[in-house]
């Protein structure tokens, strides 16, 4: 069949290749990070850390077949079915609320039999897919207020319930699909304005006192009408901004105060402020981690840091200090150029597409990617807050590796069938 | 138009993305290549220097029996942070604990680190940390570390040996680093005074350690890590048997008994009394029964043997003899009269006893003639050989000191009083140099007045009276030479020659021996021992008279020297005497004979602490 010749053909080798480095990688970061004497990497007896590494290979395993089932699957499927497959994962989300296992705190896990899994890691795939079939719809246009909103009501139906979960670190993965929006032609001022926001809450919390910012804002905006007070609009403007500036640095200031503790450590601490002692103890760690790696690293198996434990959680969310660790700063840049080659090879994958839904979706896996490998990294290097998701491909983890793999294969699937689409 | 306002976008996601991974790479060449302090950091985190604590020094009694040793106890150590989930219930009741201690411990263990281990219990007993380790897979976060204490399985000897606890500040400081907080040195006694022997040489040890603070194996396979040196052991000249037999005769009496054999300087025991069992020291109760030892009005810690200083009364008479016979200031036969008192330039001082008059100073010993004394004292002070008292007081003061008086002995523990012979500028201070004369200082005579002995400096004055002029520095370890010889200083020890001619101590030892004969002492008499020795009734401020003897045994080819002190229980022959002469017949026949079971009985039971507590009352006459 002339299809079946495609099939190996069409698919974006250099992908998959980056995505299997990705994995062994990880892997054998995994293997260090939980490495004691004698410790086969295919062990999955006993208990603890001990069974990271073998539980990974399996699931390693099991994603690739899982993987090269997606490029079997005619990709029509996933296009046809995006708003049903969306519209299964809403009552699982919530029913894992009330029904779920209990994991570090969070009833956010289904467990069947020995197989556990994280609902909120998929539901970051049916968004994609359901976002993708919205606006590749005909005569959706995201400039338009009517659209807008619907949009925006498929990203936050299911971050909202993540929320509510507690799983914060995973709901805010959802404000990434901005992005993809902003691609499809959301107003530019959207962007302006998000960057602003960032802007303000970070001014809103560096400055000792809210009334300083109040003065500074009143001020500027005096400066400008004083130049400007014959263009009547203008000062309405100006005024407005001022107003609405000074409005959000105080509500910033006011969630501020009322965040629970642990997640206002978690910025004072990346503030560079004062917490308590022992509360940015895991930030600490990290970095001392990554800067002692120096420009080759310890060696394989030789992080002090890391192999004695001072970094917590270093199979997943630290992952990346285990890597700069024991392979310096040359590691580092490897890890980080080939999250690059990934992100910019599926940019240049998605904007090749014919089809609308595919080049949404395949923003939307960018968007994703980009977003986790954003903050995790950053974590671990002290430039993002500590929120704790993992680092794609590499973090241990079978819930997220299976998401991302699917996530992933599935934009594989729809471009290696890129040109059956009609334009 | 709207084509390229979408691929505009795609260059600027592009460029979004491709900032944020310059600013990473940024961040990471400053941490990784620029920064250099984290190195040290993480080297620091993971590398731990441990200290290893050598073994003590055993310490052995002059029979080989072992005396001092060490035993081994567990500090119960706890690392807050994992150790949450532990079963506190369960620790409290093992541990024998409260809850409200538990927490204490835990909030204190908590504002040390909650991440490093610290210690929650100290030296917990080998049984106690056996039950705890059964449960202990109960107990996350609790780990037990082995330590050692002292154990003294003879529960006495306390002065003698000291006691070990921890360093205090000044001695860290000046160690250069090598005492850290919290490790333990000699605090008192032998302990203390050897302590560079005892207490061996610390190893050091580089680990690796987890976040837990737990072991991970060697750094750099041990390269840099020194063996610790354990301390020597001690071979001391203490009779165990005899120190015990001398603290059991003295239990519920202040005062002290010391032996030397003369012929060595070997001090057998050293008994001050009360005394405490040293083992009180040791271990977790030490901080305690320290504090109920210091305010002990009878005062258990302060030995008396070495620091208390008394008058030497009638036991310094021998002393006078011998100058004065040396000095050729009378004869073996010179005679005084003694009416019951003695009366000149003026005065008249009574003597304590009625008894015929004393002939020669055989007689006068054994009498313990007062105005024979005075008379004697007056001859050596107003020989004509000299011209003028500070001459002839020089001289009979230079007499005394050769025998160790008046200044400290430097035995082989780290305090002693140094008595006190008065100099001659002394007295010339006191009275102008023409304002004083044999009359004044006439009560120096039979041992009162200005003297002060240590009951150290009176035994070793008697084994120096035994060996007929000569004694060896009394000491209590006997391999001081093989201890000092690795240290490469040889201590030899020199006879120190006490400057009597020999033939004066012919007429003096017969003296003596005629008080336990036929004289004052008569009823400390023992069968087959020839026991020679002095007893005496001290006056002094602190109530009735102390009760003194000291002696040798037997007259020829002396075996033992002994002083024994009994504070406020009167005449020298009622406790003093017997009290020594128990422990003579203890020491050279190994038992004490059938027919003086009663005295030891009498001895061993007579309670005076009562009388200690009781005000106090003036002592006027002197002494026997």
């Amino acid at each position: 069949m002339r299809n079946d010749q495609k099939f190996t053909g069409n698919i974006d080798w250099l992908t998959v290749l980056i995505y299997i480095v990705l994995v062994l990688i990880g892997w054998a970061t995994i293997y260090s990070a939980v490495y004691t004497e004698g410790l086969s990497p295919f062990n999955t007896a006993g208990s603890g850390t001990a069974v990271n590494t073998g539980k990974q290979f399996q699931w390693i395993v099991g994603c690739l077949v899982i993987g090269a089932i997606i490029l079997i699957i005619d990709g029509k499927f996933f296009v046809t079915f995006s708003y049903p497959i969306f519209g299964f994962f809403i009552p699982l989300l919530i029913g894992v609320m009330f029904f779920g296992a209990m994991v570090k705190g969070q009833r956010n896990w289904i467990r069947i039999g020995g197989f556990q899994m994280q609902p909120s890691e998929l539901a970051k795939f049916t968004t994609s897919l359901a976002l993708a079939k919205y606006l590749s719809g005909l005569n959706v246009d995201i400039r338009k207020w009517r659209d807008k909103w619907k949009a925006f009501a498929i990203i936050a139906l299911p971050m909202m319930i993540v929320l509510i979960q507690g799983d914060a670190g995973s709901a805010i993965v959802f404000v990434v699909f901005a992005l993809v929006l902003f691609r499809e032609g959301l107003e530019s001022y959207f962007l302006i304005i998000g960057a602003s926001v960032i802007f303000l809450s970070v001014i809103a919390l560096v400055v000792p006192k809210l009334w300083y910012l109040w003065i500074i804002f009143a001020v500027i905006g005096g400066v400008l009408i004083y130049f400007n007070y014959k263009k009547r609009q203008l000062v309405y403007l100006i005024t407005g901004i001022v107003l609405v500036s000074s409005i959000y640095v105080t509500g910033v200031n006011f969630i501020f105060d009322h965040l629970k503790s642990h997640q206002r450590d978690r910025i004072n601490v990346l503030l560079g402020r004062e917490v308590e002692k022992g509360k940015d103890w895991n930030i600490k760690q990290s970095i001392i981690a990554i800067g002692s790696g120096g420009l080759t690293g310890k060696g394989y198996l030789q992080g002090t840091q890391t192999k004695l434990k001072f970094v917590p959680e270093q199979s997943t969310d630290f992952i990346f200090s285990s890597i700069g660790e024991e392979w310096g700063f040359a590691g580092s840049v490897v890890i980080i150029g080939l999250f690059m080659g990934l992100l910019m090879r599926l940019l240049y994958l998605s904007e090749r597409q014919r089809s609308k839904y595919s080049r949404i979706y395949g923003y939307c896996v960018v968007s994703i990617l980009f977003f986790h490998f954003l903050i995790n990294v950053g974590m671990a290097i002290g430039v993002a807050p500590v929120i704790g998701i993992p680092l794609p491909f590499i973090s241990y983890g079978g819930s997220s590796l299976l998401a991302f793999t699917i996530l992933l294969f599935v934009f594989l699937r729809l471009d290696s069938q890129r040109l059956e689409v009609l334009r | 138009m709207n084509k390229d306002l979408f691929k505009n976008r795609y260059d600027v996601v592009r460029i979004i993305i491709a900032v944020f991974a310059a600013v990473f790479l940024l961040r990471l060449g400053y941490l990784q290549l620029f920064e250099k302090k984290y190195d040290r950091i993480a080297f620091e985190n993971a590398i731990k220097e441990l200290e290893i604590y050598p073994t003590r020094g055993l310490v052995y009694d002059r029979k080989g029996e072992l005396i001092v040793y060490n035993e081994a106890i567990y500090d119960i150590m706890v690392t807050p942070h994992i150790a949450k989930t532990a079963d506190s219930a369960k620790i409290c009741s093992l541990l024998r604990i409260t809850m409200d201690d538990y927490s204490a411990r835990m909030a204190k263990a908590r504002a040390y680190s909650t991440r490093k281990a610290s210690v929650f219990m100290k030296q917990v007993s080998l049984e106690d940390y056996q039950r705890f380790q059964e449960s202990q897979y109960l107990f996350t976060g609790f780990d037990g570390q082995v330590r050692t204490i002292r154990k003294y399985p003879h529960h006495c000897a306390a002065v003698i040996l000291g006691d070990v606890g921890e360093v205090d500040d000044n001695q860290i400081k000046n160690s250069n680093g090598y005492y850290k907080p919290g490790d333990y040195v000699g605090k008192s006694g032998l302990e203390r005074y050897y302590e560079k022997e005892l207490g061996g040489t610390q190893g050091k040890k580089f680990i690796y350690v987890d976040v837990h603070n737990r072991e991970q194996g060697s750094f750099a396979d041990a390269k840099y890590d020194t063996a610790a040196k354990a301390g020597d052991n001690l071979y001391t000249s203490i009779d165990i048997k005899l120190q015990e037999y001398g603290e059991q005769l003295m239990q519920n009496k202040k005062g002290s008994i010391i032996a030397i054999e003369p012929e060595t300087g070997e001090i057998l025991c050293m008994v001050s009394s009360p005394g405490y069992d040293p083992n009180l020291l040791c271990g977790a109760i030490r901080g305690e029964n320290f504090k109920k030892l210091v305010f002990d009005s009878l005062e258990p810690l302060f030995n008396r043997a070495t620091m208390a200083t008394y008058s030497p009364g009638s036991t310094f008479k021998p002393m006078v003899g011998l100058i004065s016979l040396n000095e050729r200031a009378q004869g073996e036969q010179y005679t005084v009269p003694c009416n019951g008192f003695y009366a000149f330039a003026g005065m008249s001082l009574k003597c304590s006893h009625h008894h015929p008059w004393a002939t020669n100073i055989e007689y006068a010993l054994a009498q313990s003639c007062n105005p024979y004394f005075w008379q004697t004292f007056r001859n050596a002070i107003e020989n004509p050989k000299f011209t003028n008292i500070q001459e002839s007081y020089g001289t009979w003061s230079d007499f005394c000191r050769s025998f160790g008086l008046g200044s400290r002995l430097c035995i082989d523990l780290p305090s002693e009083a140094r008595g006190n012979i008065p100099s001659v500028n002394y007295f010339n201070k006191i009275y102008g140099e023409k304002g004083w004369h044999s009359a004044t200082i006439i009560s120096l005579g039979i041992g009162q007045g200005e003297i002060l002995v240590t009951p150290l400096q009176l035994c070793n004055m008697y084994a120096a009276i035994a060996n007929q002029g000569w004694y060896i520095k009394p000491h209590l370890v006997r391999n001081m030479e093989e201890v000092h010889a690795k240290k490469n200083i040889k201590v030899t020890l020199p006879k120190n020659n006490a400057t009597i001619d020999p033939q004066w101590y012919i007429p003096v030892n017969e003296g003596l021996r005629q008080v336990v004969e036929s004289g004052t002492a008569i009823e400390s008499k023992i069968n087959g021992i020839s026991l020679c020795g002095k007893t005496g009734t001290v006056q002094n401020s602190h109530g009735d008279h102390h009760s003194v003897f000291a002696g040798f045994a037997p007259k020829d080819h002396p075996k033992i020297a002994i002083a024994v002190i009994v504070e406020n229980a009167g005449f020298g022959a009622t406790y003093g005497c017997p009290i020594a002469s128990l422990m003579v017949e203890r020491y050279l026949n190994d038992t004490v004979a059938e027919n003086r079971l009663a005295k030891q009985k009498k001895m061993i039971e007579t309670n005076l602490i009562q009388k200690y507590q009781q005000g106090k009352n003036m002592a006027i006459t002197s002494g026997h």
